[in-house]
C-alpha cells in the first residue's frame, strides 16, 4: 500500500486517499522530515529548548487569549436588551370585581400573576392539610422571611385576607402554566408533566419541587394591590 | 504525485481532465461502486442509506417552508397555516415536511437498534457509534426547534419546558435562560433564534454524516455475524449486489411513507398543534412528537426528591443521562463478542430492553391521571438497569460459541 506522510495528508490527494481508507501514514518520515526541515534552517543542529519554543508558545498563549476574548461578544449579544428589563416592573391592579371563587390573571414582568379570591371550603381545606403532608415546607412568599413555614396563612395575603391568593402561576417544575381549580388537590394541575397544587398553590404531587412563588406585592388600599 | 490505485479508470476525456485535478469521479467510484462491502449484509443494513434520503428530503423541503414562512411571532403561526391552506402545494410540502421527520425518526432508531443488535458500537467502530450519538442528538435539537417554529400552543409549552431544563441547573440556571431566549420570558428574539438555528443545523448533520461515513468506510462495515471480513470471497461490490437490496427497501419504506403522506398527514400531529401559541396559557394536554416519547416518560416518572436533589433537578439529570450514556455504550459493553447472535443471554435483554423504551413511549402518551406514576419510574429504571448493569456484568457469565468465519455461517445456512 502506498505511504504517506502525515503532511502529505494535508494535500487534496492525500485527504482523498484517506477518505478512500488507506490508512498506511508513515509517521516516521514525519520525523525525519522534520529534521531535515530544522537541520535546514538552522545550520546547528538544534539544541532541544530554543528561543524560537519561547516564540511558539508565546505567540500560541497570546492567540489563545485574543481568541476566548473574541468569544465573549459573541455568547453576551444572546442576552436580553437592557430596555427589555425596565419594562412594566410595578403595577397596580384593582380586585374590587373579583368575586369569590373568581380568578384573575395579569401580566408582570413578562409573568402571568394569578389572583384568586378563595371560597371558605378552599381556606378551610387548605388550614386541615398537616404541614407534614408538604413536599416543600417553605412558604416561597416574598413578603415573609424566607425560612418561614408553608402554612395556608402564609401562602395567603395575610390575617384577615386569607381568602386572597396571589401568586406567580408559573409550574415550579420546567416552568408551564397550571390550570386552576383542577388536578386531585383541586388547587391547580400542570398538564405538562402532571404537577398537583392545592387550594394555594403548594406542591403535593408530581415532579415539582417547589410550592409556586408568590411575588412581592402590597394592599394599597381595601381594593386595590401593587406588585413591584 | 500519489499512485493511481483502485480499479477506476477515466473512459471520456473530461473524466480524464478531472481525474488529474479533482479526482470526485474516482472518489465516487472508489468509496460507493466498486466499495465492497461483506455479502451477508441484511435489510437492516439498509436504513444507512434510507437516512441519507431522509435528510435529503427534510433539507428541500425545509428549504420550500423557509421561504413561506415569517419568523415573527405575530405573523409566524398564520405564516404557515396559510401556505399549506392555500399556498400552492403547500398542502404537499407541510406534511411532507413534517411527516418527514417522523419517517427519519423511525428510521434512526431501526438503525440504532441494528447497530446495537449485531454490536457494531464495538472496537473498532467506536468512533462511528460516537459520530452516530452526536448525529442522533442533534438530529432531536433539530426537530425540537423545528416544532417550535410553528408557534402553536404545543410550541409555547415545548419551548417553556425545554426552557425549563436549562433554567433548572444549579448556579447558571437562569443566566443560561436568559441567553437562549434573549428575553426574560419567551418572545420575538426567542423565535428568531430558534429559526436561524433550525436552518443551520440540517448542514451540521450533513458534515456530521459525512465524518460518520467516513469512519464506516475507514473500518469497514459489520455485519450480522459479527465476524470480521477474512477474505475477498466474503465480500461483494456495493454496485450493483448490494445496491439492489437497498432499492428495494427504499421502495417499501417510501411506500409507508406515501400512505401516511396522503392519506393520514396529521396522524402523528395534534389537534393543539393548530391552535395559535398564547405563552400564557398551556394547552389541557401536552404531549410531544411520538419520538420524544420515552424521555418525556423518564421526566415524569422522577417525582421524588433524592437526598439533597429536588425532584426537578434529579429530573433534569436523568433525562441528561438517559442520552449522554449512549456516548459510553462502547466501553460500557464487556463482551469480546459482537453479535447478539452469538450471545443467547445478551439477545434476551437486549429485547426486554427494546420493548421497555416501547413501553416508556406508550406511558408517555397517556395521561398523567390514567396510568401509575410506579410504571414509569420501573421503565426508567431498567433503562438505565441496562446499560449500567446488563452491559458491563452479562459477559461474566455468558458462554459463547463462535463460527470461525462468514463463510462457515453461509455454508452452513445451506
Ligand atoms: C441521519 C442519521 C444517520 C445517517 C445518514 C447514517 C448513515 C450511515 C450509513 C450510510 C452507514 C453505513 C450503512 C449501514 O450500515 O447502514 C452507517 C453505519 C453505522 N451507523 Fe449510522 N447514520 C445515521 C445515524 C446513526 C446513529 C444515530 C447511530 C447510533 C447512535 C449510528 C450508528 C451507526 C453504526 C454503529 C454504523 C456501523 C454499522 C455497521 O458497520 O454494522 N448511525 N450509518
Ligand atoms: S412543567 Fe409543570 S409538571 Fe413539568
Amino acid at each position: 500500500m502506498h505511504m504517506l506522510s502525515p503532511l502529505q495528508t494535508f494535500t487534496i490527494e492525500g485527504l482523498y486517499s484517506l477518505f478512500r481508507g488507506d490508512r498506511e501514514v508513515n509517521w516516521k518520515d514525519e520525523d525525519s522530515i522534520q529534521d531535515q526541515f530544522l537541520s535546514s534552517v538552522d545550520g546547528q543542529a538544534m539544541s532541544k529548548q530554543t528561543r524560537r519554543d519561547f516564540l511558539f508558545l508565546a505567540t500560541g498563549v497570546a492567540s489563545a487569549v485574543g481568541v476566548s476574548g473574541l468569544v465573549w461578544p459573541f455568547i453576551d449579544q444572546l442576552r436580553p436588551d437592557d430596555d427589555e428589563r425596565a419594562v412594566e416592573s410595578t403595577i397596580t391592579v384593582d380586585i374590587s370585581s373579583i368575586e369569590k371563587g373568581m380568578t384573575f390573571t395579569v401580566k408582570w414582568r413578562g409573568k402571568p400573576v394569578m389572583i384568586r379570591n378563595q371560597t371558605t371550603e378552599e381556606i378551610e381545606e387548605s388550614r386541615a392539610t398537616p404541614l407534614k403532608a408538604l413536599k416543600d415546607h417553605y412558604a416561597r412568599n416574598a413578603n415573609l422571611p424566607a425560612d418561614t413555614p408553608a402554612t395556608s396563612l402564609a401562602r395567603s395575603a395575610g390575617k384577615g385576607r386569607e381568602n386572597w391568593i396571589i401568586l406567580i402561576n408559573i409550574c415550579t417544575h420546567l416552568g408551564c402554566i397550571p390550570h386552576v381549580c383542577a388536578g386531585s388537590y383541586n388547587g391547580w394541575f400542570c398538564s405538562c408533566h402532571g404537577s398537583s397544587y392545592d387550594t394555594v398553590g403548594r406542591i403535593r404531587s408530581g415532579p415539582a419541587s417547589r410550592n409556586m412563588a408568590i411575588p412581592p406585592y402590597q394592599f394599597i388600599s381595601e381594593k386595590v394591590i401593587s406588585i413591584r | 504525485m500519489i499512485k493511481e490505485k483502485g480499479t477506476y479508470r477515466p473512459k471520456t476525456r473530461c473524466s480524464r481532465f478531472l481525474n488529474h485535478r479533482l479526482p470526485f469521479p474516482r472518489l465516487i467510484h472508489d468509496s460507493i461502486i466498486k466499495y465492497y462491502v461483506p455479502k451477508n449484509l441484511n435489510y437492516f443494513y439498509t436504513f444507512g442509506c434510507i437516512l441519507i434520503l431522509m435528510l435529503t428530503s427534510q433539507i428541500l423541503t425545509g428549504i420550500v417552508m423557509a421561504m413561506h414562512y415569517v419568523p415573527d411571532v405575530g405573523s409566524a403561526f398564520e405564516s404557515r397555516e396559510h401556505f399549506m391552506r392555500s399556498g400552492r402545494y403547500g398542502w404537499l410540502f407541510g406534511p411532507w415536511h413534517a411527516v418527514g421527520s417522523s419517517f427519519f425518526f423511525i428510521a434512526v432508531y431501526i438503525h440504532l437498534a441494528r447497530s446495537l443488535y449485531y454490536g457494531s458500537h464495538k472496537s473498532p467502530r467506536e468512533i462511528v457509534w460516537i459520530l452516530g450519538v452526536f448525529i442522533y442528538l442533534t438530529m432531536m435539537a433539530t426537530a425540537f426547534i423545528g416544532h417550535v417554529l410553528a408557534w402553536s400552543m404545543i410550541s409555547a409549552a415545548e419551548v417553556s419546558i425545554a426552557a425549563g431544563l436549562f433554567r433548572a441547573m444549579p448556579l447558571v440556571g437562569s443566566w443560561l435562560y436568559e441567553t437562549l431566549l434573549g428575553g426574560y420570558s419567551i418572545g420575538q428574539p426567542t423565535l428568531n433564534r430558534f429559526y436561524v438555528v433550525h436552518s443551520l443545523l440540517p448542514f451540521v448533520l450533513v458534515f456530521l454524516i459525512v465524518l460518520h461515513i467516513w469512519a464506516v468506510h475507514m473500518v469497514g462495515q459489520n455485519n450480522p455475524t459479527g465476524l470480521d471480513v477474512q477474505s475477498e470471497r466474503e465480500t461483494i461490490p456495493f454496485v450493483p449486489y448490494a445496491a439492489i437490496k437497498y432499492v428495494f427497501t427504499i421502495s417499501i419504506f417510501l411506500i409507508f411513507f406515501a400512505w401516511f403522506l396522503f392519506y393520514m398527514p396529521d396522524y402523528m400531529s395534534h389537534a393543539d398543534h393548530h391552535i395559535q401559541a398564547d405563552i400564557f396559557r398551556t394547552p389541557q394536554h401536552v404531549v410531544p412528537e411520538w419520538y420524544f416519547l420515552p424521555f418525556y416518560t423518564m421526566l415524569r416518572a422522577i417525582t421524588f426528591d433524592v437526598g439533597p436533589l429536588e425532584s426537578t433537578l434529579f429530573g433534569v439529570m436523568v433525562l441528561t443521562g438517559s442520552l449522554l450514556i449512549l456516548l459510553f455504550v462502547p466501553w460500557l459493553d464487556r463482551s469480546q463478542v459482537r453479535s447478539a447472535r452469538f450471545r443467547p443471554l445478551y439477545r434476551i435483554c437486549y429485547w426486554l430492553f427494546i420493548v421497555d423504551v416501547i413501553f416508556l413511549g406508550w406511558l408517555g402518551s397517556q395521561s398523567v391521571n390514567d396510568v401509575d406514576v410506579i410504571w414509569s419510574q420501573i421503565g426508567t429504571a431498567f433503562y438505565f438497569i441496562f446499560f449500567l448493569i446488563i452491559m458491563p456484568y452479562l459477559p461474566r457469565f455468558e458462554k459463547n460459541w463462535l463460527p470461525a468465519s462468514i463463510e462457515e455461517v453461509i455454508h452452513q445456512k445451506k
